[in-house]
């Protein structure tokens, strides 16, 4: 009869109370640079159309003959978005956000995303302020930055770049058998080589700032040309190998925007997964001008992990999925 | 056949993996943020006994494995099959092949339950209790002055199995021992 202390929670109460000052924390770190904390819904009419993130659907309205599928937010982006299209300025939110299915050590399908995004910034402004609250808190040394491509030739022995895609899925070999591996995409390849290879090599490196994304991995950032090969300005922040953050300089071209949309949901049709509806508000607000600017969402839960030094997300959560 | 998808594997769960049964160990999940979700799972082959570990794709999933514990009693063996019956009362009688008692052999003893692990209904495996109670029919004589310090000697049990015990144990006694670590742990009182 385990099931009798479920009600309690997992994390300790002393957790919860820095839980409660990294918050003040975040919040007192913004209001000495004057950006404004804004509120979007968590409910809305369209999702993410990422191929890799499921969305938790929701049915407001159900009396009616036919409710409309809403769904609940994987991230406040694009409402932020809007909000920086009409003229909000900086603005961070903190958010409470939901992706199914994802539930782990380092994963509850419900968690608390800090998102911010700084006019005139271009991503490695960003990552300055980045590493400034993130180091600040934790009062841990600034981060190095790698590359892309140079962390993949270091720590996993392929070019993810220039290696072709049969030596790549042949590095994979090592995880998966071959009637497994011959269905995978090459960006899936380099996603398994990240987590197993890549990842729990960085945990040597503490905090390190992983950049050059390529241009398939793109998601919302620009892509430019550097040095003959097209990267995008994505950045990801790893402290002691757990991935904490994800920043753009934003994509603000909305034709650009509707084709990424597009083959997003291209590719969940071949993979069998249902098509997103495409966010037209979002869009729109692109047409209008978004303004130049870089943006940021950092998990808050498991920023608290490495403050505490703990190891499973629960211990950070007072009531995770399977107790929720 | 039930499948079960990477989101209901939990330690316990018995799969079907390269055809052979396993029992999930561990099951962790591991996703690059904005990039596909992937499945690290530790698995024990029940047929070999040897640990794998093999990596899925978020949403793969494996066929169930038709595999139940039952509690048996050991019967007889008639040297090329060890016979166990159900002790739910239906008097079912199971043959176990060597290869399923070859782990237990030396703990069998005649009416004792043990855990009989069936695939597809016939005897893979089978697990004694965590402590069991069998007579010494062999060990050198028991030496004066020799209780309460430190050595041992070797014992035969009346299964065969060969155990460390005090200098102080004598031929005819029933001994406790923990067939996980094949450890004497006391004397039985008769």
């Amino acid at each position: 009869m385990t099931d009798r202390n479920n009600w309690r929670p997992t994390a300790s109460l002393a957790a919860l109370e820095s839980r409660a000052q990294q918050l003040a924390w975040v919040r007192g770190f913004f209001a000495r640079r004057n950006v404004l904390e804004v509120e979007t819904p968590v409910l809305g009419r369209c999702s993410v159309t990422d191929l890799n993130i499921d969305s938790v659907p929701a049915y407001p309205g159900s009396a009616s003959p036919s409710p409309r599928c809403h769904w609940l937010q994987t991230s406040p982006e694009y409402p932020m978005k809007r909000l920086l299209a009409a003229g909000a300025g900086d603005i961070y939110q903190v958010a409470r956000v939901f992706r199914d299915g994802e539930r782990g050590a380092r994963h509850n399908p419900e968690f608390s995303l800090l998102e911010w995004y700084r006019r005139g910034f271009d991503d490695s402004d960003l990552m300055t302020e980045v590493a400034e609250l993130v180091c600040g808190w934790l009062q841990c040394p600034d981060p190095v930055t790698l590359d892309y491509r140079e962390a993949f030739l270091r720590f996993a022995g392929v070019d993810p770049l220039a290696t072709d895609d049969h030596k790549i899925r042949a590095r994979c070999e090592a995880w998966m058998g071959q009637d497994q591996l011959s269905g995978m995409l090459r960006d899936e390849c380099l996603d398994l080589l990240m987590s197993f290879c890549v990842e729990p090599s960085l945990a040597e490196l503490g905090p390190v700032f992983i950049t050059g994304y390529p241009e398939s991995q793109a998601a919302l950032a620009r892509v430019s040309e550097v040095d003959g090969v097209r990267k995008a300005h994505r950045f990801e922040l790893y402290v002691n190998g757990l991935e904490l953050c994800n920043g753009y300089w934003e994509l603000t071209d909305p034709d650009e925007q509707r084709a990424r949309f597009e083959l997003d949901n291209q590719a969940r049709r071949r993979a069998g997964r249902p098509e997103m509806p495409v966010d037209e508000a979002l869009l729109a607000a692109m047409h209008a001008g978004v303004p130049d600017c870089a943006g940021v969402a950092l998990g808050l839960d498991r920023l608290l992990m490495l403050k505490l030094g703990v190891t499973d997300i629960a211990e950070v959560l007072a009531f995770p999925s399977d107790r929720a | 056949m039930a499948s079960y998808s990477t989101n209901e594997f939990r330690s316990g769960l018995k799969v079907l993996l390269d055809g052979d049964p396993c029992i999930i160990l561990d099951n962790e999940f591991v996703k690059p943020g904005k990039g596909q979700a992937f499945n690290r799972v530790k698995l024990r082959n029940l047929n070999t006994n040897r640990q794998w570990e093999r990596t899925f794709k978020s949403g793969e999933s494996l066929e169930a494995a038709d595999v139940i514990d039952q509690e048996m009693e050991y019967l007889y063996t008639d040297g090329e099959f060890w016979h166990f019956m159900k002790t739910d009362g239906s008097f079912e009688q199971y043959p176990a092949d060597e290869k399923a008692v070859s782990d237990v052999l030396k703990w069998l003893k005649e009416q004792d339950v043990y855990t009989v692990t069936l695939y597809n209904g016939a005897p893979l495996t089978v697990t004694p209790p965590n402590f069991v109670e069998l007579e010494v029919v062999d060990t050198d004589p028991g030496m004066k002055g020799d209780t309460a310090q430190g050595g041992t000697k070797p014992a035969t049990l009346s299964t065969g199995a060969v155990v460390n015990v005090p200098l102080f144990i004598t031929i005819g006694e029933v001994l406790k021992v923990d067939t996980r670590s094949g450890e004497y742990v006391s004397r039985v009182k008769n």
